[in-house]
């Protein structure tokens, strides 16, 4: 892009190009022409799937880790006293481990600082160990797999709840809200879906709510119908499917064609918009969660920039990639220096609002507190309904409600909130955490 | 951009052997191969040693379908099956650490003992229909792997398998880097020599294969079977020896895919990856060792060549990206594909033999 | 025993659309003995053609059941026009070739086409619009569907109509004569180019049908949807006997039977160490011992040695 003005058509590409710069938008690789002269390239990659089923899903992350980098670019930061430039080099992982290792290694050698990714665990685990083996600290938006932080890798995060923290909280709320007494589990056969289905499955059965045995498909899959009638005819009060929406969609549509009673649940893969076009009215009721806040609550200004910016709406995962993007940057300005070595303990300690709520990373690397949202369709509408954090469930509105009281949130990052980081933050009244690292902000 | 890759393919083609000298430039260039690549950066040492993988197996797939004539849909089954041996004996999930030279063998024995497995009740099949059971095979392998993390757990499921011991001799460790004469080894560049070693017997078995009573006798199974067994060829004991062959091959490369990679699951196992390594075979040219190494080096570099360069082109050429790299890519796969067997066939380097037996059938209809 | 029956819907309903893409796979393989790995692609792009033309109608004002069939014809022409240059390019120049060179090249076109329809319609699961309405029945305790009926109900005259033009029109002696023996036809009279390029279109134009079906029971439209519905539609035709086509409908209707039964019974009758989990597993199993017991399928004759 930062050709153009070389190209022959450059007349007419003048006001793109200009556009583009005022953006800040680059991902090449090639010096940048900012007038001073002290200025500093700082590199980070971004890994998904572009490409196969959930590609769809891949360039929505790539989308909220650019709008990211743009508005860094755009804020004019300065990194020990020059001009900082952060570029993103986005890569396509096909949602292949064998793939992934090899892009990751392919970033690591562009010279990359960080990398945000990858949206799938199965490739995020194994590209994690060549990010690590390079001291590059990698932040997932998307990889909900316990196993990822549980290698005892240093400099691996996540921003997106973990499976052992969304399945339990789905279910906690079907079994306080829906009150089963038996509950069927289906998944489609891959790291993400059987792994969320055995989260809620041992929830419900830890609270002695009978659950029938596992059913599975394939993330391919699109006739549910037997497996559908075999639940049927055990009449579950609750399905829970772990899967993404491509599948999820023709499940749901088939076993309202069945005249299936139960309520319906599903995962943050399917809960999307998609999901309520693709099975129509049979969604009407069905409950679904997302590891974080709704964007809704969180950062209108997100919305609206993510619409301006790619003329679409988010799908799932782009706030999280923002916020995960937003932490990187952070942190490199908080350690004044885009060296791994440097800035990673000032990542360790990071805490602002992104996004999706409140930043904050465990030891391990997980999300501290992730807030988890349960959603339900209205009207033919996704609609939040209720925000669960820590154990403890309150719904939308009261939530909102509370939001709107409070003071303003902060949306810049600071990444100077290492020394006052608080241990624990305040519990239930997640605003007003929120408000919290506004003092922080000098 | 499209008639560069294809035009290349056509001009590989001169007959180089019996040519100590161009033999030793050959060794020479190979070895010296790493730190040229490394000089672009160690992706490229990541993907040739990928590629050398995938030469590996379609050398494996070539015995089957390249000598013995029978048509293999499944053969990433017996990668699998080598790639979770190794797995499941070096790494934390049994607890178990062998060490690579022991396991290898296990792998390649278990592999062949799943070919024998696959080849005794399809004897009595023939062409697609064979097709179509090892298919199958290569399908219910790969559900079984993706499944045997519950009641007992075995794979792990779809979660696949972590923290896999890397390849370790003495005190080599392949996932560290170390320095001799001065040179730094990465870990990548150690695994390139020990795959290049490999790859070296498996070639020298190979030929000796091809030119052996055993070999011959599959080119008889290959050219007509009742005749074959008229001349007194034991054909069921010579097709099952070609499937667990050319398992055992593909057993030792995925071993090694899993030292490498440090994790697998069942989704490296699809069967887009059998029919990859198919495709290499055909397209270089069946039969043909020298073809189908060709074949399996083409269709490993094309996909990473086109990533390093379709993204910046466009971006040079239009200020911005129209079309993704990945969809160029698969594009100009597909077109090499048909192109490739429009004009040639019988593969880009197709076996000497195989060329005779085809010439009266019409092969060269459109010349 | 309500749900058996409703089983036995489900795998019929699943049969008889597996049943309609082996049409097209066995008329090919019946006259060339290729496997057209790209005839899954086929039903894609009719699924997607229709998607497009349905939404389109729809907006125009043109009343549901009008737009579908109008849609429908359209999708068949483009997948017939398709099919027609696939043929031409792809696999004409190789015949006589070594047999394994056309099944590269239909791989090969199946990634083309399967990447194409990803540049025209995205990589995003689309919803295909539910212009006719579902309405369910109850069936002996089952519920049926309408769409689920109007599925049997075309595939059957699909079968049925293939079936007379292959047994009972000049057009099918030929086909058939082209089948056995393509030199000796061509001595007759035959033009097999010709012949092979019709039944190329003829199964393109079924598999924009099946398409079109596929779309409106399940809802949805993607580009990847064309190689697992192949592959399946594959199986179909391989256990009834390639190149037969009341094979490939036993065959097919045998298969979806066997899936839906295999879902809903195996994982009791094996105390849940197997369920619906192994579904394709019991699939393909089922595939294998037919086969190792009738080599050439359930209703195929012995081929001879063409390999």
């Amino acid at each position: 892009m930062n050709n153009s003005s070389n190209h022959p058509l450059s007349l007419s590409l003048t006001a793109l190009f200009t556009a583009s710069l005022l953006a800040g938008c680059g991902e090449e690789p090639k010096p940048a022409p900012p007038p001073p002269p002290p200025s500093i390239e700082i590199k980070i990659g971004h890994l998904a799937p572009l490409t196969g089923g959930i590609a769809h899903l891949g360039k929505d992350n790539e989308n909220g880790a650019r709008l990211a980098i743009e508005e860094a670019n755009a804020a004019n930061i300065k990194i020990d006293g020059k001009d900082a430039k952060f570029i993103m080099l986005a890569e396509d992982d096909q949602a292949d481990p064998k793939i992934g290792t090899t892009v990751a290694q392919k970033l690591i050698d562009a010279k990359v600082v960080g990398v945000v990714g990858h949206l799938n665990s199965g490739t995020s685990i194994p590209a994690s160990s060549v990010y690590s083996a390079a001291n590059i600290p990698m932040i997932s938006g998307s990889a909900t797999n316990p196993q990822l932080t549980e290698q005892g890798l240093k400099g691996v995060f996540r921003v997106m709840g973990r499976d052992d923290q969304q399945g339990p909280a789905l279910a906690s709320y079907l079994a306080a809200n829906n009150k089963p007494k038996v509950v069927a589990v289906i998944d489609d056969a891959t790291a993400y879906g059987e792994g969320l289905a055995n989260e809620v499955e041992k929830f419900f059965k830890g609270a002695n709510i009978r659950v029938l045995p596992r059913e599975k498909g394939d993330d391919k899959r699109a006739d549910w119908k037997a497996v559908l009638t075999k639940i049927k005819g055990r009449n579950p009060d609750v399905v829970f499917y772990g899967g993404m929406d491509a599948t999820a969609g023709p499940l749901l549509k088939q076993a309202h064609e069945l005249n299936m009673k139960a309520v319906f649940s599903f995962g943050d893969g399917a809960c999307t918009a998609n999901m309520v076009e693709l099975a129509g009215a049979a969604t009407e009721g069905m409950l679904c969660s997302q590891a974080g806040l709704p964007p809704a609550a969180a950062s209108r200004k997100f919305l609206d920039a993510y619409k301006a910016r790619f003329k679409i709406e988010p799908i799932v995962y782009s706030p999280f990639t923002y916020d995960a993007m937003q932490a990187l940057i952070a942190a490199i300005k908080g350690a004044n220096s885009p060296d791994p070595s440097k800035y990673l303990p000032v990542l360790q300690k990071i805490e602002f609002t992104g996004a999706t709520g409140r930043i904050a990373f465990d030891e391990k690397g997980d999300r501290r507190d992730a807030e988890m949202s349960i959603f339900q369709v209205k009207g033919g509408k996704l609609a939040p309904i209720a925000i669960i954090k820590n154990g403890k469930t309150v719904t939308f509105d009261e939530f909102m409600a509370q939001a709107n009281s409070a003071p303003a949130p902060a949306d810049a990052p600071k990444g100077d909130a290492g020394k006052d980081a608080p241990a624990v933050e305040p519990a239930k009244d997640a605003p007003k955490a929120a408000a919290a690292p506004d003092a922080a902000k000098k | 951009m499209k008639a560069n890759v294809q035009s290349k393919g056509n001009a590989l083609l001169p007959a180089w052997r019996n040519r100590p000298l161009g033999v030793a430039l050959v060794v020479l260039a190979l070895l010296a191969l790493p730190f040229v690549l490394a000089g672009a950066g160690t992706a490229w040492v990541r993907i040739t040693n990928l590629a050398i993988l995938f030469v590996l197996l379609s050398l494996g797939l070539n015995i089957v379908v390249g000598f013995a004539g029978l048509l293999d849909l499944g053969y990433i089954a017996f990668y699998a099956v080598g790639a979770y041996v190794y797995a499941l004996l070096a790494s934390p999930h049994f607890g178990i650490h062998w060490p690579f030279w022991a396991i290898l063998p296990i792998g390649a024995l278990v592999a062949a003992l799943f070919g024998v497995l696959l080849g005794a009740p399809t004897l009595k099949l023939r062409g697609d229909y064979l097709a179509i059971v090892t298919l199958g095979f290569g399908e219910i392998v790969r559900i079984f792997l993706n499944n045997l993390g519950s009641p007992v757990n075995i794979t792990n499921g779809p979660r696949g398998i972590n923290r896999i011991d890397p390849v370790t001799i003495g005190d080599l460790n392949f996932a560290r880097t170390d320095s001799f004469f001065g040179l730094a080894f990465s870990g990548p560049v150690k695994y390139y020599y020990l795959l290049l070693a490999m790859l070296v017997v498996v070639i020298f078995i190979n030929l000796r294969l091809q030119n052996s009573r055993i070999g011959r006798a599959w080119e008889a199974v290959r050219e007509d079977e009742i005749a074959a067994r008229a001349m007194g060829i034991d054909t069921t004991r010579i097709k099952l020896l070609a499937f667990a062959m050319g398992a055992s091959f593909g057993g030792v490369a995925g071993g090694m895919f899993s030292a490498m990679q440090g994790f697998i699951s069942p989704e490296s196992f699809v069967l887009v990856e059998s029919v990859m390594v198919l495709a290499m075979v055909v397209l270089g040219g069946m039969g043909n060792i020298w073809g189908v190494i060709l074949g399996a080096l083409l269709l490993s570099f094309l996909p990473p060549i086109l990533r390093f360069t379709v993204q910046p082109l466009q971006e040079y050429f239009f200020g911005r990206m129209l079309v993704e790299p990945e969809v160029i890519r698969m594009l100009i796969f597909g077109f090499a594909l048909v192109l490739v067997m429009g004009f040639r066939p019988g593969g880009l380097w197709p076996a000497a033999v195989r060329k005779r037996s085809f010439s009266g059938s019409g092969g060269g209809a459109h010349d | 025993m309500d749900i058996f029956i409703q089983q036995l819907v489900n795998g019929i309903t699943l049969g008889a659309v597996y049943a309609v893409v082996a049409l097209g796979y066995t008329m090919v393989y019946g006259i060339i003995q290729l496997i057209n790995f790209a005839h899954g692609e086929l039903v894609m792009i009719g699924a997607m053609v229709a998607f497009t033309l349905i939404g389109l109608l729809t907006s125009l004002g043109v009343p549901g059941l009008p737009a579908v069939v109008l849609a429908t014809l359209c999708a068949m022409l483009v997948c017939a026009l398709l099919g027609y240059a696939m043929e031409r390019m792809a696999y004409r120049p190789l015949r006589g070739a070594p047999r394994l060179a056309p099944l590269i090249s239909a791989i090969g076109v199946s990634i083309i086409l399967q990447h194409l329809a990803l540049l025209v319609w995205s990589r995003n699961p689309l919803a295909f619009p539910q212009v006719v309405k579902t309405e369910s029945y109850a069936l002996g305790g089952a519920a049926v569907t309408n769409i689920q009926i109007g599925i049997l109900a075309i595939s059957i005259f699909m079968m049925g109509g293939l079936a007379w033009l292959v047994y009972r029109t000049r057009l099918g002696t030929a086909m058939r004569a082209t089948s056995q023996n393509p030199q000796m036809a061509a001595l007759l009279g035959v033009d097999a180019n010709r012949v092979i390029a019709v039944t190329f279109i003829i199964g393109a134009a079924l598999a924009a049908v099946a398409g079109v079906m596929v779309g409106s029971y399940y809802g949805i439209a993607q580009y990847t949807m064309g190689s697992a519905l192949g592959l399946k539609a594959f199986c179909a035709a391989v256990l009834g006997g390639i190149g037969n086509i009341p094979g490939a409908m036993l065959g097919g209707i045998l298969l979806g039977v066997v899936e839906a039964l295999g879902a809903g019974y195996i994982g009791d009758l094996t105390d849940n160490v197997f369920g619906s989990n192994y579904q394709d597993v019991f699939a393909f199993l089922v595939l294998i011992v037919v086969l190792v017991f009738r080599p050439s399928g359930l209703l195929g004759e012995r081929i001879g040695d063409r390999a």
